[in-house]
């Protein structure tokens, strides 16, 4: 045998022994869930590995199995690349078998794991994602988007800020799905409020200087920056604005602001922003119970992303139990017709488009004087209706809503 | 000749039925996408001495331009092929054309700061949709088969691969090639005897682009998206690492590389969630995510110890002639 | 205000300040690719990372062992020149014989393998380093507000490049350099130890780079893909500016920041590319650079 042809069968044989590594996916007799996230880059922090660890917590209260199926937790970090998270949903669905999907954040890669959830006709519910086409223009019979979306951070933020007199703004937004579409639901709150959007830049997702971008933003003379990014970005924008002058001058919206930016930049930094919220630590007992849980794993205060990620998770597994199945139609229709009762959402229930509709909060961030200590930062200032803040089924772009 | 035709085909055969084995389709076409790829890659350098660091550009323009044909302007599937790969062959010869006046290190320069341009274009032009990326591309049929279905594709892309692999291999084994060859032993002695130096020099070129385009348009199909990572520089590092850890020069060379460096990404990822999950300690889970380390490890124990690469090595040891396996 | 051009005055010297800034970095992190370039005939893909490792030795310095800035802007550049030389010795010695672009691939690999190291330790999102408290604050300029830091950034590298280029340009230690460029084998027959120069050279060709990435870490930020993006801008500085002249890389290096400025308020999409298209003009029409001699 001449060793051309020993060379391709060796190439052939390395091809081949790839086989037993990617052997067919074991049997459906385990209830399998799915998450993927950003686990090392600007959105690390307010979802990544705690909002994992999280959903095992959801499966340890759920006892760790349901009817005699166990359940298991796939963790994959995306780091905010589409391609990433699409081929390892992709890979999950078709080898690994698992039951749901669950998206952490960052729209580009929800959107794209979206359509691949699709496509293999199983549910995937979007928690850290904000952009509001998850459940408009680029709704599937299979996405249901937890916890906020763009349309409610403009009309509760958007509106708060016009309505305490900012009527001109200038925006800096993150280059990408999510920064697109904040930014273009709260032109539109602000414009039916009377107010006036003068210019915006578009900024490449984790930029870490933002200084050209401070400049071109003092010159617009807006009186209003709006901050339409979120996570690292938010936090370095914050600090640009100060050491460039920007702050007395203007005045910072942040148009999706977490606990942990509020803790990272300190009080000082953030005293009197307003924010939306769905959920709160130190909101009632029951919320508070559940994130001292939280604070022993992980030695710091949940956001309501990682609350988010509970609940949903909770709230497939109550799903799986109460129909005996993780048959993905069977579940969908479940929970499209039972409402969501839990400390994260008191009574919320999942529209036909996919939104989880529940009341969010309007919160303005505490004064140093008047904080008690660390994570006490918050003062709720109002709740928000969830048919308030969530846009109507009339609006909605979505091709499901029957109209 | 025909014992070493004989053994590709035999190859061919075996990959055709490892669905049936139980491997997992896109995965295996995935590695046949960057084995075009690196294939391409490994003519232009191997036969010219040319080292491109920009091959990404003509990836990922040519994944942009298939996915845009297919989603946007309903091509159907062939046309959004051939599409992307025209492409691909239009940007190669802009490239080429200006990049061939210069040569070695210059010429990695600019062909480096072309694919930098182009990639700035992608991150900002409005058809791509920046760092969304292209989701959701049809994948359509070829002559009534349906290619949603997972294996109908697998032999399409299979196809694919043995045709462009067949045109490198057909390119170095012809009169063609036996220039090439002249060029690559002494330039100066091929201009006295009155070859157009640069013009062959550009015709690899294209070839080289027309083929990753291919490669490119392939994989667009294969996951029904395009994204910016398909036209970055470290993509272009990749390929080079390809067919570096294979055997540059070789024709299976760049196919096993291919292979090496995408069961790699995988292993890793599964080793270090194994790892995790065994100890308890996150940072074996972060472990895989972090291939970058292991690629460039393996970069550096190439270039210091490996210069011809495995297949390289094996012929080496095996005193054959290199470029006729 | 004044318009020029369309543009409010205030905008235009904003930015061009701000340039100004960006190009101290090119100019720093340009030297020393060329004065590594010019004695080893080695393109050295590793400055990036080289310059992020400087970032984080910097806060590794505050975070673990609370030395302060000012304590690291010397103590970063010395321990990233002992690294380089280190990698001198050890990896690049070997490839002199070979094609330059095996040098290139070597570096290269080494910038994956530190960035995969630091990534894999503290993730991508960066970490904090904040301003030192002599530098903090801002001055009115009336045009916009600029903070002191950056202010700093400039003077700190123009005096660094300039020192730098009289080093080498003016003395005998730089003459030897010079000499051992065109012909070792003569300046070794004289009885200098060229090896060990070439060494050296490395070692602060690389503590160069350290010492921008000290002096980048309050602006952007430490993190491991700090230099991936920045070495591929400086690499075009350097072949435009004429690879191996060392006034070519400074004047370069600023020059061109302040055009990426200039870019910024004029045509913003095109302030990525701009350097890029200036540097395949250059090649087309000055292969050696502007400032370059052709070898």
């Amino acid at each position: 045998m001449k060793l051309r042809t020993l060379t391709a069968i060796l190439a052939a044989a390395g091809f081949g022994a790839l086989t037993p590594l990617h052997a067919a996916g074991i049997s459906d007799d385990v209830i399998r869930i799915g998450f993927i996230t950003d686990m090392s880059g600007v959105y690390s922090d307010i979802d990544g590995p705690a909002g994992g660890d999280v959903i095992k917590m959801a499966i340890e209260d759920m006892g760790g199995e349901i009817n005699g199926k166990k359940i298991e937790l796939l963790v994959a970090d995306h780091q905010n690349k589409a391609d990433i998270a699409s081929a390892r949903a992709r890979e999950w669905f078709d080898e690994q078998k698992i039951d749901v999907l669950i998206g952490g954040t960052n729209s580009s890669t929800s959107l794209a794991m979206a359509g691949v959830a699709n496509e293999k006709k199983k549910p995937f519910i979007v928690v850290g994602a904000a952009a509001s086409d998850l459940t408009n223009a680029q709704c599937t019979p299979y996405t249901v988007h937890w916890a906020y979306d763009t349309t409610a951070l403009a009309r509760g933020t958007g509106s708060a800020v016009v309505n305490a007199g900012g009527k001109e703004w200038f925006f800096i937004t993150a280059d990408y799905a999510f920064g697109h579409a904040l930014e273009r639901d709260t032109s539109e709150v602000v414009k039916a409020a009377g107010g006036k959007v003068l210019n915006n830049v578009r900024v490449p997702l984790s930029s870490t200087d933002f200084s050209s971008f401070m400049l071109q933003a003092q010159s617009s003379g807006a009186k209003i920056l709006g901050l339409a990014n979120a996570g690292g970005d938010f936090i370095n924008s914050v600090k640009a604005a100060r050491e460039f002058g920007v702050t007395p001058g203007m005045n910072l919206a942040g148009l999706l602001v977490f606990i942990n930016d509020v803790h990272a930049l300190g009080l000082d930094a953030t005293q009197g922003m307003y924010l939306t919220s769905g959920w709160y630590w130190d909101m009632d007992n029951e919320s508070r119970k559940w994130a001292e849980r939280f604070q022993e794993r992980h030695k710091r205060m949940p956001s309501f992303l990682q609350a988010g990620d509970y609940s949903a998770a909770s709230f497939y597994l109550r799903g799986v139990k109460e129909t005996g199945t993780d048959d993905a139609d069977t579940i969908m229709k479940w929970m499209k017709s039972n409402r969501v009762k839990d400390f994260f959402a008191k009574d919320g229930y999942v529209r036909e488009d996919g939104q989880m509709m529940y009341d969010m909060y309007l919160v303005q961030v505490k004064t140093p004087a008047e904080s008690k200590g660390p994570w006490d930062y918050y003062n709720i200032v109002e709740r928000l209706p969830a048919d308030k803040v969530y846009n109507s089924l009339e609006e909605s772009t979505c091709p499901l809503v029957k109209k | 000749m025909n014992r070493q035709l004989a053994s590709y085909l035999v190859l061919a055969v075996l990959i055709a039925l490892l669905p049936a084995m139980g491997a997992y389709p896109i995965f295996i076409m995935k590695i046949m996408c960057y084995a075009l790829f690196a294939c391409a890659f490994n003519l232009l350098l191997a036969y010219t001495g040319l080292l491109s660091f920009g091959h990404a550009a003509f990836l990922g323009g040519a994944a942009y331009a298939t996915g845009h044909s297919l989603a946007v302007w309903g091509f159907p599937t062939l046309a959004g092929l051939l599409f992307g790969t025209a492409v691909a062959a239009v940007l190669g010869l802009i490239m080429g054309a200006l990049a061939i006046r210069r040569s070695g290190i210059y010429f990695a320069m600019i062909t480096l700061a072309m694919a930098q341009m182009i990639f700035f274009y992608f991150l900002q032009a409005p058809f791509t949709h920046g760092e969304d990326g292209l989701q959701g591309i049809p994948r359509g049929s070829i002559f009534g088969i349906d290619l949603q279905n997972d294996l109908n594709l697998y032999y399409l892309v299979l196809v694919i691969f043995m045709l462009g692999f067949m045109v490198c291999w057909r390119t170095v084994n012809s009169p063609f090639g036996q220039v090439l060859k002249a060029l690559r032993e002494n330039e100066a002695r091929a201009v006295s005897l009155g070859y157009d130096v640069a013009r062959f020099k550009l015709l690899v070129f294209v070839l080289s682009a027309t083929l990753a385009g291919l490669a490119g348009a392939t994989k667009s199909l294969v996951f029904v998206s395009a994204t910016l990572s398909d036209a970055t520089w470290q993509m272009s590092g990749l390929v080079i690492l390809m067919t570096l850890i294979g055997g540059l020069g070789t024709f299976l060379g760049p196919v096993l590389g291919a292979l090496i460096v995408v069961v790699l990404e995988n292993k890793v990822g599964e080793f270090g969630r194994a790892m995790a999950q065994w100890t308890g300690i996150e940072w074996f889970q972060v472990l895989g995510e972090s291939v970058t380390m292991v690629i460039g490890l393996i970069f550096i124990i190439c270039v210091m110890a490996f210069r011809r690469g495995i297949i390289g090595e094996i012929l080496h040891r095996w005193d054959v002639r290199k470029a006729t396996v | 205000m004044t318009d020029l051009f369309g543009i409010p005055i205030q905008a235009l010297l904003g930015q061009v300040l701000l340039g100004l800034v960006n190009g101290s970095f090119y100019a720093v992190l340009s030297l020393g690719l060329a004065v590594i370039f010019g004695l080893l005939n080695i393109i050295n893909f590793a400055h990036g990372a080289l310059y992020m490792l400087g970032a984080f030795l910097a806060w590794m310095g505050l975070s673990y062992f609370g030395l302060n800035y000012w304590l690291m802007l010397i103590v970063a550049p010395l321990l990233v020149g002992a690294f380089g030389i280190l990698l001198e010795k050890t990896l690049i010695r070997h490839l002199y014989k070979l094609d330059h672009l095996y040098g290139l691939l070597l570096t290269f690999g080494i910038t994956l393998l530190l960035e995969g190291i630091f990534r894999s330790f503290y993730g991508v999102s960066g970490q904090p380093y904040s301003t030192p408290a002599l530098l903090q604050g801002g001055i009115n300029l009336g045009f916009m507000y600029l903070p002191i830091y950056r202010a700093w950034v400039v003077v700190a590298s123009i005096v660094v490049c300039l020192a730098t280029w009289f080093m080498i340009e003016k003395t005998r230690l730089g003459a030897l350099l010079r000499a051992g460029t065109e012909n070792p084998k003569l300046v070794e027959a004289f009885g200098v130890n060229v090896p060990r120069m070439v060494t050296l050279t490395y070692g602060f060709g690389v503590a160069l780079a350290g010492f921008a990435g000290v002096l980048a870490a309050p602006i952007m930020q430490v993190s491991p893909l700090m230099g991936s993006n920045l070495i591929i801008v400086v690499f075009a500085v350097v072949v435009i500016g004429g690879m191996g002249s060392i006034m070519g890389s400074i004047v370069t290096g600023l020059g061109l920041g302040v055009i990426e400025g200039l870019t910024k308020v004029f045509w913003p999409e095109a302030s990525n590319t701009v350097v890029f298209i200036i540097m395949v003009i250059v090649l087309l029409l000055r292969p050696a650079g502007l400032f370059g001699k052709e070898k």
